[in-house]
Parts: C-alpha cells; structure tokens; sequence
C-alpha cells in the first residue's frame, strides 16, 4: 500500500522554491515530537490498545500452556497409565487451543481495527486540512505530493499501528518470557548465550545506520518516479502530438532504474544482516552444545536441560529478528508522520480573523483601495490600483497578456491576500469576513476551465448543491448550452470524463459558466469566460448576461473586445497599473491604448517597422495570395 | 491453492525471462533448507552419541560443525535473499516500464475515458503488491511446500495409521484455506479499486482546487472524499474480519492434530504400540507443519493480493490501442505538406460529431476553421497526427498517403501542433519550449520565443529561461501560458502546423505580432488555425466554416463576406464594427498601404462591402 508518490523535478534542474524539500528531510531513527503527535492520535483508542493488549497476554501465556499440558500428559498421564487424567489433558489442550484462537482473532482483529480507523481519521484530516490551504500553497505543491502525503505515507502507518504496536511488545514479552526460562534452566549456561549478544548489537547498529541511508534514497527515488509518471500521465496528450514516447521512456527507464539500484543496495544490507544474525545465533548454540555437552559429561547437567537449551537458543533469535524488523518498519513510519506532520503543520497563508463576521447579504458595491500585490516578495504584480465599483455595475478589465487583469480579479475572491490596501464590498473589509460568506456570494468563470469527473448536471450543480433539475436546465439554457446537451444521448447525465475531456473546449467553457450563474452570485467574475465560444453562442449569452445583470456587479476580461462594449466602465490594465478607464465611448474619444487595441491601429507602426527592416534588406519576407 | 490462476500465472511467466537467476535462488533455498534441516539430525547425534558414549570430541566436533555449517548456510542465506529482492525488484521495474510505455503510447481514447489517480494507483499500489508476491510469497510457498512434504514423508515412515488419524483435521484446513483464498481474491480487488477511486478523488480535488475555492465548497468536498475513504475503510475492514477469522482458526485446527495425537497416541504408548519418543517426535513435526500453515495464511493472502493487483495490471497491459501502426506501416520521409481529408465521417462514440468533410490543404497554404462551439473543429486537426482513426468512412492523406499506412512517429514528426488546452510540465522554461527537440540550442530556443511574443516575458523573470514553472503552468498568467505553446510547436520546425484556439487568451496586439511573425514562419508550410476572432482567420486562403460537423461555407474572406450566410453573420457581429471605427476615425491609418508589401492581408480596403 505504500505508494509514494511524489516530488522530484522531472527534467533534473533544481527546484524553483528555496524552502527545503521536505522529502530531503532524513527520517529520524527515532523522534520523539513525531512519535508524540502521532500516539495523540492514538489516545481516542487507548481502550481498544489497552484491550488488545491484555488480549494478547492471555494469549500469549495460553501458547506457552501447551507444551506444559503436554508434558504432564506424557509424565503423569501416560507413564503413571492414567488414562482419565490423559483424557483431562487431552480437553484441557483443546481448551487452551481454543482460548488462543479466540484471543489471536480478538487481538488480531482490534489491531487491526485500530489500524485502519486510524488511518481514515489520517487521511480525512489531511484531506481537511488541504482544504484549508491557500492557491499560493498549491502553485507551489505539484499533485502528485500531495497524493504521495495522503495515500503513501499515510498507508506506511497503517503498517505500524496494526502489526508494531502491539506486535513489539508481544516480542518483548516473548524475549523475556525465554530468557527466564533459560536462566531458571541453567544460570551458567544461560549467560554464555547470552555472551553473543554485544555481537549482535554491534552488527544491528552497523546495519541501522547503513539501512536509514539506503532507506532513504530508496524512498527519494520513488517518490522520483511516481512525479514523472503522474505528470506524463497528465500531459499525455502533448507527449503524443510531440512524438515524446521514446525520449520519455528512455528518462523513466532511468528513473526507475535508479530506484531498482538504491533498492537492491538495500536488499544487499538486508541480505548481508540476516544471515550474519543467522550466524550468531549459531554461535550460540555451537557454544551451548560444546560446553553444555562437556557438562552433561562431567555430571553438572542433565541431558533434558541441555536439549531445552538448545530449543530455547533457537527461538531466542526469533524474536529479535521480528524486534529489528518492526525497526524497520518504525523507521518508515517516522519518516512519513514527519512528512505527515509537516503537512498538517502548513499554516494556512490566509487566515481567517478570529472575530470575522458573516458577511451580510450585499448589494455588491466593490473598492479598490490603494491596492498593492505580489506572488511573491519583490516582484509586485499590481501597483496600487484604485477601483470604485458601485453596485450593479460591470466593470470590464482589458489590456495586453500578464498585464495583471486575473490577479487583479483573484483578490476580490481573496484567493490571495493584498500586500498593501484593502478590498472593500459594501464598506466591509473582505479581511474581516469569513471567507465561506464571501464566495457564496460571488460566482466565477476561470480562465483555465475545469471541469470534475461527474456527470455534466454534477457539473452545473457544482454551483449550488441544492438547485433542481429545472434550475440547472435553465441555467444551461441562459448561457446556451442547453442545445448541444440536448443531442448528447445521455443529456444532462452525460459524463464529462477526467477534466471535461469529452467535451470541446468551448463546451466546457459553457458549462463552466452555467455552473458560475446557477450560483446566483451577487458578484460575477468572469476572466475570458468565452473565449472559445462562438461569436453566435456568445450573443445569446450577452443578450442572457443584461437580463441577469441588472442589479449585481460584474467584472468581466476579455480579449474579444467586441464582447465588452456596453460596460459601464472599461479599464485598461498595463503592466499592474490602470492605464486608462471609462466608458467605451470615452475611452475611443480619447484616442489612447483603449483606442488603438480597439482598431488595431498598431498595425501600421508594425508594418512601418517591417517596412524598414525590409529597406534595410533583411531576409525577405514575400507575399502570398 | 490458486495458483491455477491465469493471472498469477502470467506473473510468474514474467519470471520466465530471468531463468538464470530463478535457478540459481532456487538452488539456494534447496541448499538452505537442507542444512537447515540438518542441525536438528546434529542435535539428536549430540544427545544419542555423545552423551551416551561420553564422547568429547564429537561434541567439540559437532559445536564446530554447527558453526561451520551456519556460515555456508549464511552464504547461501545471501544469495537467496539478495536473488529473491533482486527478482522481485526486476519484475516490478519491468511492470513499471511496461506500464508506463503503454500509457504513454495508447491512443487518446483510452485517456478520455481513463482517470490519472486510478492510473497512477495502478503503477504503485498495485505493482507492489505484485512485487511483495514475489519477493517473499514465491519462495516461502516453495520452502513451505519442500517442508510439508518432509515432514509428511518422515511421519508417514515412522507410523502410518498414527499419521493418518493425527492428521484427519488437515482437509479441513484445506478447505479453510481454498476458501480463504477466494474470498480474500474478491476483497482485495476491491480494496485496490477503492484506493484508485481514492486517488482520483483526492487528484481531482488538488487539481481543481481553484473552483473548489472559488465556489468555497470545501466542506461538500470533505464530504465527498470521506464518503470514499469510509468505503475504502469498509472495504479493508472485510478484509482484516476474513483474514483475522480464518488465520487464528487455522492454528486451532493443528491444534486439533495434536489433541488427537495426544489422546490416540497416549493410549498407545500406554499399550506400549510406540514409545514416548515417537511421540515427541510426532508431536515435533505437527509443530513444524503448523509453523508453515500460519504462514499459509500470510501466502494465500498475499497470493490474493498479487492476484487482484495483476487483474488490474494486465486490464491495462492487454488493452489494446485504438490506433494501431500496420506491421508494414512506410516512414514517411520529409512532406510536401498535402493534407487530404476525403469524405471523412467520424465518431466518438455514437454521434456521428463529422460528416463528409472533404477538403485539400496546398503546401503553403493557410486554413481556416471557424464555426459554433462542438463543431468538430478539434477533431478534425486530431486526425490528422492520427489521435484517432477514422472507422466509420473516408480517409484523410498526407502527401498521398493514408495516414493509416505510415508510422506514428513520422508521421507527427512532421506535425507542430498547439492543443486547444494548453499543458506544460514542471520544468523551466526552456525544456517547455525544447520538449519537441531536446537537443536545441539556446538560440533557437530564443527564436521560438520571439515569434510566439514570449522572448520580453520570459526575460523580465527573474531566472530567465531557467525559470521553472508551476505544475501546469500554474504560475503563469493565461496568454503566457498559450505563449510558450506555440514557441514550443514552433520549435519543431514542422510541415504542418496546427493552432487550435492558441491565441484566445491573447490580447489583439500581441496577437497581431505573433501572426506577423508566422506569417514569416508558415512560408513552405501548411497551416491550420483554429479561432473564434475573425481578425485571426480573415487572411487565411481557405475558411471553412463548421456546423455540426460538416463544412457548410468554403472560400477567402472576401468569397464568404460576399456570399453572406454565417460567416457573413458573424463577421457583422464581431467585426464590422472595429473596422469601421477604424476607417471612419481619420486620425487612423491615414496612411494608404503599399501595395507591393502586403504582410498580412491588410485589415483595411478589403471588407467586400
Ligand atoms: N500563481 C502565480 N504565481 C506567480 N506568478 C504569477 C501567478 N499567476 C500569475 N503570475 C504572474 O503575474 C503576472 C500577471 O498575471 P495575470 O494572470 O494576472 O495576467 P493577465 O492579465 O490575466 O494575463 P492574461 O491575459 O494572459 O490572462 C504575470 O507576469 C504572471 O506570470
Ligand atoms: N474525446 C471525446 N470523446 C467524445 N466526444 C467528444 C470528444 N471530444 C469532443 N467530443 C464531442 O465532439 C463534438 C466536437 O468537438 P470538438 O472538440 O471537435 O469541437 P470544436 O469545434 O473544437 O469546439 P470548440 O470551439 O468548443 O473547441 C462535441 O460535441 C464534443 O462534445
Ligand atoms: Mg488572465
Ligand atoms: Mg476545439
């Protein structure tokens, strides 16, 4: 189940962000802040912990009757020729037996229990949590960590609370159980055994450094492989139209081939550790057989005892070999609650004030103030823009690509928070409401559409959960695509497949902007929300939009500029300033960038540019037709 | 046990190409396995020999022996360990090679309908689930077979009728196990499908979190991804009832073996029918049988697992691609750049979505598609690199030939094409450009980017050309995003160019600069552009206006404006209007246009009315 997905840039180069990777971050052998978070979670189920654990001492301790019962049966049964205590012994064996059954299945099955309830819990809180984050946490964050957190490391605990927890005391208990059975056998005989073991804890401290290292790039290249194959995944179609199969596999056949050599380094230690215990214990019993054997000779020692010894001997290793194993396993499981942790630990950039209020339903009378606002610290993409939307207005934003028009927009929802100045609606500062108040209220087209894997009514729907079906057809119809969804076999209950696929881009577009108007916002944003839309389709919608947008406020951006002439106010947006705003009219009056966007009159500038290069007789350029 | 199993059987076929290395790890187990099963004989020579003949140095010996036999046992321990990895390790990377080829190369319908985090779940989960089989179950049920066998063989010769009553309980057990077995087969399927429901669920939500946010329905998505992770749980608890009630029952039943040893054989030692030491002996190897039973369990469940998992491997392994090269598929060496569509009728499914469409595309001509939204304007550029292949009629040719007769590879090589949905890897933006020709130098990187407008952009971040970008492009605004498409496409230096919608995210200015710079560019090449602005197509040689899926309206701009219809309609409401704002302002291109110079076709004096 340890699917670890993950980081790792696939075209080698490092990084872009300085924060350090959290997959470089060793697993620590043992951490005791990683291993505190991680019981808290355990804490709701102490009983059921509690309860397994006395489970598993009956059980244990009904294990080690059986050979008692045996031996009684053989000493005072059969050799005194007592067939009634034979039959007694014979029912008090399958007593016994059955106790351990029922035991091993409660143990067995509460663990267990345990362990994937856990791991649920886990994974809704991450899922919860990733909920809680911030666009600026996922421009950053690639998909594939995220599932790599979720469902890989999460699925490495599920190891370690079902078999390690209880399992490691059981070893324990096991180990100590045989080491008073030897001592109580034979004292001297015991502690030469027992000689071997600063042996083995010199080999399994060799072997804990060297595995933590070979663990951990086994767990790096993975995580390697899993991002180039989840973003390959994802862009297959630009991978095919560019021939890139070959060039690809041959750089995945890389990749999973360093993760085939760090594992066979791994296995190479593993190999190497196994048998070396195999050997002490060995040793072990070499040296209980030759001194134990002498003894036997010079009388200090029954034959009986001797054999026991070398029985015990043999199983004294078992539970150490198990005991290095859960090691392991403990070691996996730091290393992912650490990544874990640290995901969980990710503040929100954006955080709700403690005393935000519901934002009151609003007439939708949007300010501007001042606003200043980065990605990132330095670079500032908007330099203090200045905006008064009164309510019911459609503002609309054009100006060349990067000029700043979606940033601008992503403030209004606070998708990201502004560096200087405020955004106000209706004379609230959108700091100081909660954020779940605002959006509800605002309806938005992106630019990059997306669509869910659902059906196409799950899509539309998505905008309000509780609209009817003749809701969602009327809303379909208002930006007209009722009509194509009509010829679809399925109609409205069509899938759409992973990201809209199956329908054309301008289809998605539609449904896209359904879904935003279904919302029945007060406030509609929408950033070239018909780009790929026919000029047809889009005169229905515009003849829709001045029905449905008396009364709200609208921000619209758009390329097409024929789509946004009858906006109250235009503004031209230029390298993060406003450049220039007013009515079209206004703005074409003024003869200034609005203008020449609007006739294309750099056209002429160009062609005299291009004129003079040809003077200067650089490569000709020719003419067709 | 169901090993008779076509799918587990095929797993192991995998094997079949490392026969060497399987010899070689079994040759190691049987070595192993027989020194271990020699100590114990070493043992009884100890206490029957030594001891009862006081013989010193046999015991001296034989600790020695003991030792020595370890270390080549550790030898051997070695190599079957590291061989045993080193299998499973091999399989898993050959899964995961093959794998990945063929998501890569199977055609696009399959990923229209195939979701990345079932896909991805597959490559990981399931692939180790299959390497966990091989790595300890393909070994273990060997060792624990060898082990059986033994110990029935030594019973068997000791006492048979003892043998055969201690033994009654043991069919029940097999059945328990067959049982298990199958059970276990259904419920870990549908435990791996879950998790790959999981997966998409939680791939989908990170990659839509935009629209989650901006419609704040973080708390219906909590909902949605804890009703599928309290499936999963569901789903893995039947698994844990079916396991945890099956296993600790199992020990229960050689328990029951040993009861009736204990009953049947006391009474015989007391008729003295055998001695006690037969009857430790007997009760020795019962143990010993049960020590491999357990790990029965652990197999069968195992076993099961890589039998789910390897279902789901080879759905995908054995799914065959809708296009498919002729095994004497021609190379089709560098084109002229002829592209034929000859009464082509297509269909996704059902739906007819192309109708007949039959036109030519002349080396160095400029097409045109325009037409309502779902037309089929997309899909008629996707035929042409063969996304899909035309089943229902017609065909489409390259330079004369079917494209169905060439192979893939040079077929495309001969295609630069923008995708209407734009996707870029995260990596800097000079591999993006680069990803057609990886090889290219900086400068004709540098070049691409100037005809695509992107040069000035990408010289104002901060690292240039190694900037890296987000997942996606992510962190990109929409025209740059586009861009960076068409340098790329570019690039490739292609015959063909195709530009679906590339330009929708741009504003007018940059547009009109980037089709300057292609207008240089499509000289010697075939172009197809794909747009909603008119001002994009007007200078094409050929427009083809769509409507569901058929070419209603073929000519120039000027040919279409006169004949009115669609086109004309469209014309009216989207362009008519900046023109004449344009002319009538005088302030604008007062200039008359030099007619010996016509890089585009001009914008003015040429609206047919
Ligand atoms: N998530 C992000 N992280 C970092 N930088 C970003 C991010 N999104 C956009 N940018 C940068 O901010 C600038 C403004 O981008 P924005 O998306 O606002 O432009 P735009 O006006 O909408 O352009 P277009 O018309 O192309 O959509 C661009 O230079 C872009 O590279
Ligand atoms: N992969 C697909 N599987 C099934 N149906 C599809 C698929 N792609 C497109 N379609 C359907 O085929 C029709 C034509 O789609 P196409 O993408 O060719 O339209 P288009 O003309 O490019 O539209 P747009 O201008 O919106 O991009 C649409 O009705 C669409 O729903
Ligand atoms: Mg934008
Ligand atoms: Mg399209």
């Amino acid at each position: 189940m340890a699917m670890r997905t993950g980081a790792g840039p696939s075209t080698g180069s490092g990084r872009g962000n300085s924060a350090t990777d959290p997959d470089d971050i060793i697993g620590k052998a043992y951490d005791p802040r990683v291993m505190g978070r991680l019981l808290e979670y355990l804490k709701p189920y102490r009983k059921q912990v509690a309860f397994a654990f006395v489970v598993m001492i009956v059980r244990a301790v009904s294990g080690l009757a059986g050979p008692t019962i045996i031996r009684l049966a053989i000493d005072e049964g059969m050799a005194k020729g007592n067939t009634a205590l034979l039959g007694q012994m014979v029912v008090a064996y399958l007593l016994a037996s059955g106790l351990n059954w029922v035991t091993n299945f409660t143990q067995i099955y509460t663990m267990a229990w345990v362990g994937q309830t856990l791991i649920y819990t886990f994974r809704t809180r991450l899922f919860e949590h990733l909920q809680k984050l911030t666009l600026s946490f996922y421009d950053h964050y690639e998909v594939g960590r995220i599932i790599s957190r979720v469902i890989g490391d999460v699925g490495v605990m599920q190891e370690f609370v079902t078999w390690a927890v209880v399992g490691v005391f059981s070893d324990i208990f096991v180990l100590v159980g045989i080491i008073v059975a030897m001592l109580s056998l034979n004292v001297p005989l015991s502690l030469l055994t027992f000689t071997v073991l600063p042996l083995m804890v010199i080999v399994t401290a060799i072997w804990r450094r060297r595995a933590r290292e070979t663990y951990r790039q086994v767990r790096r290249k993975i995580a390697a492989v899993n991002a180039n194959l989840n973003e390959n995944i994802t862009g297959v179609r630009v991978v095919q139209s560019f021939s890139r199969e070959g060039v690809n596999a041959a750089y995945f056949d890389r990749l999973n081939r360093e993760h085939l050599d760090a594992n066979m380094d791994a296995a190479r230690l593993s190999s190497l550790f196994f048998p070396a215990i195999d050997i002490i214990g060995s040793l072990a019993t070499a040296l209980v057989v030759g001194f134990g054997g002498v003894a036997v000779l010079e009388g200090g020692l029954t034959a009986g005892v001797l054999v026991a010894m070398v029985l015990y001997v043999d199983r004294f290793f078992d539970p150490i070999r198990d005991l290095t194993q859960r090691y392991n396993t403990l070691q996996a499981t730091m290393a992912s609650g650490e990544r874990i942790i640290e995901l969980l630990d990710t503040e929100p950039d954006i955080l709700e004030a403690p005393d935000a209020i519901e934002l009151p339903p609003i007439v939708g009378h949007v300010k501007v103030d001042h606003v200043t606002f980065g990605y990132s610290d330095g670079v500032n993409v908007l330099h203090d823009i200045n905006l008064d939307v009164p309510a019911g207005q459609t503002v609309a934003f054009v100006g060349e690509t990067g000029a700043g028009k979606s940033s601008l927009v992503a403030l209004l929802s606070r998708f990201y928070e502004v560096k200087k100045g405020a955004i106000t609606i209706d004379g609230y500062d959108i700091r100081k409401v909660k954020r779940e108040s605002l959006r509800r209220q605002m309806g938005v087209v992106l630019q990059a559409t997306f669509l869910f894997s659902g059906t196409i009514k799950d899509n539309i729907r998505y905008g309000r959960l509780t609209a009817t079906d003749e809701e969602v057809t009327r809303a379909a119809q208002t930006v007209g695509a009722h009509e194509f969804i009509a010829t679809l076999a399925k109609g409205y209950d069509t899938p759409v497949g992973e990201g809209g696929v199956t329908l054309s881009v301008g289809q998605r577009q539609l449904v896209s902007f359904a879904r935003a108007l279904l919302a029945d916002p007060r406030i509609l944003i929408l950033d070239e929300a018909t780009s790929s839309i026919d000029t047809h389709t889009e005169q229905i919608i515009q003849r829709a939009l001045e029905r449905l947008l008396k009364g709200r406020t609208a921000f619209v951006i758009a390329h097409r500029l024929s789509t946004i002439t009858k906006a109250d106010q235009i503004v031209v947006v230029s390298d993060g300033r406003i450049a220039e705003r007013g009515s079209h009219q206004q703005l074409l009056a003024r003869q200034g960038m609005y203008y020449d966007l609007y006739t294309m009159s750099f056209r002429r500038e160009q062609r005299e540019k291009a004129l003079a290069e040809l003077a200067e007789g650089r490569e000709g350029v020719g003419s067709r037709g | 046990m169901k090993i008779a199993d076509s799918q587990a059987r095929r797993l192991l076929a995998t094997m079949a190409r490392y026969k060497k290395q399987v010899f070689i790890t079994y040759f190691c187990l049987f070595v192993t396995i027989g020194l271990n099963l020699l100590v114990p004989w070493l043992i009884k020579l100890v206490i029957d020999q030594g001891l009862s003949r006081g013989d010193r140095a046999l015991m001296v010996n034989i600790g020695l022996l003991i030792l020595g036999l370890a270390l080549v046992r550790g030898v051997f321990g070695f190599g079957l360990r590291y061989l045993t990895e080193w299998l499973a390790q091999r399989v898993a990377y050959d899964l995961r090679n093959e794998l990945y080829d063929k998501i890569q190369r199977i055609s696009f319908a399959f990923h229209d309908k195939a979701h990345t985090g079932d896909l991805m779940s597959r490559a990981t989960s399931d692939v180790e689930q299959v390497q966990r089989f091989i790595g300890n179950g393909l070994l273990d049920l060997t060792n624990i077979f060898v082990l059986l066998v033994a110990s029935l063989i030594i019973m068997l010769s000791a006492d048979v009728r003892l043998t055969l009553l201690t033994l009654t309980p043991i069919p029940v057990l097999v059945l328990v196990t067959i049982r298990f077995g199958m059970n276990q087969r259904v419920l870990s399927k549908r435990v791996q499908e879950q998790m790959g429901k999981l997966s998409t669920t939680l791939q989908e939500n990170s990659t839509g979190v935009r629209v989650v946010k901006a419609f704040a329905r973080e708390d219906h998505e909590n909902a949605k991804f804890n009703a599928e992770n309290r499936e999963y749980l569901q789903r893995r608890l039947a698994v844990v009832r079916s396991w945890a009630s099956t296993f600790p029952f199992m020990n229960f039943i050689i328990a029951g073996s040993t009861a009736i040893l204990l009953g049947l054989g006391g009474q015989a030692v007391m008729r003295g029918e055998i001695s006690v030491g037969t009857l430790v002996a007997f009760n020795s190897y019962i143990v010993m049988l049960a020590l491999p039973v357990q790990r029965l369990g652990f197999l069968v469940n195992m076993l099961s697992n890589a039998g789910a998992s390897g279902e789901r491997l080879y759905e995908i392994l054995d799914e065959p691609s809708k296009v498919q090269e002729k095994p004497d598929a021609l190379t089709l060496e560098s084109v002229q750049g002829l592209v034929r569509f000859e009464d082509v009728t297509f269909a996704y499914g059902e739906r007819p979505v192309l109708r007949h469409v039959s036109f030519t595309a002349r080396p160095n001509e400029v097409i045109a598609l325009m037409g309502p939204t779902g037309s089929g304007k997309s899909t008629i550029i996707a035929l042409i690199p063969r996304f899909y292949d035309v089943k229902q009629a017609g065909r489409v040719t390259v330079d004369g030939h079917d494209i169905r007769d060439v192979t893939l590879a040079s077929l495309r090589r001969q295609i630069g094409i923008v995708l209407q949905e734009t996707f870029l890897f995260s990596a800097t933006i000079r591999a993006n450009i680069a990803y057609g020709h990886r090889t290219a130098p900086l400068d004709d990187v540098i070049a691409a980017a100037q005809a695509a407008r992107a040069h000035d952009f990408i010289m104002a971040l901060p690292d240039g050309y190694e900037t890296r970008i987000g997942e996606r492009g992510v962190t990109l605004s929409g025209g740059q995003r586009q861009r960076l498409a068409i340098a790329r496409a570019l690039l490739l230096n292609p015959r063909i160019l195709i530009l679906d919608d590339s330009l929708s995210n741009v504003d007018t200015e940059t547009e009109y600069l980037i089709q300057q710079a292609l207008s240089t560019l499509m000289q010697g090449r075939t172009t197809f552009v794909i747009a909603q602005r008119l001002i994009t197509l007007k200078s094409a040689d050929q427009i083809l206006v769509l409507d569901h899926g058929a070419i209603v309206q073929r000519g120039t701009h000027e040919q279409l404006l006169a004949e009115g219809g669609l086109y004309r309609r469209i014309y009216d409401l989207q362009l008519r209007d900046q023109e004449e704002t344009a002319r009538y302002q005088p302030a604008a291109l007062a200039s008359p246009e030099p007619s010996t110079l016509s890089l585009s076709k001009g914008v003015e004096g040429q609206v047919g009315d």
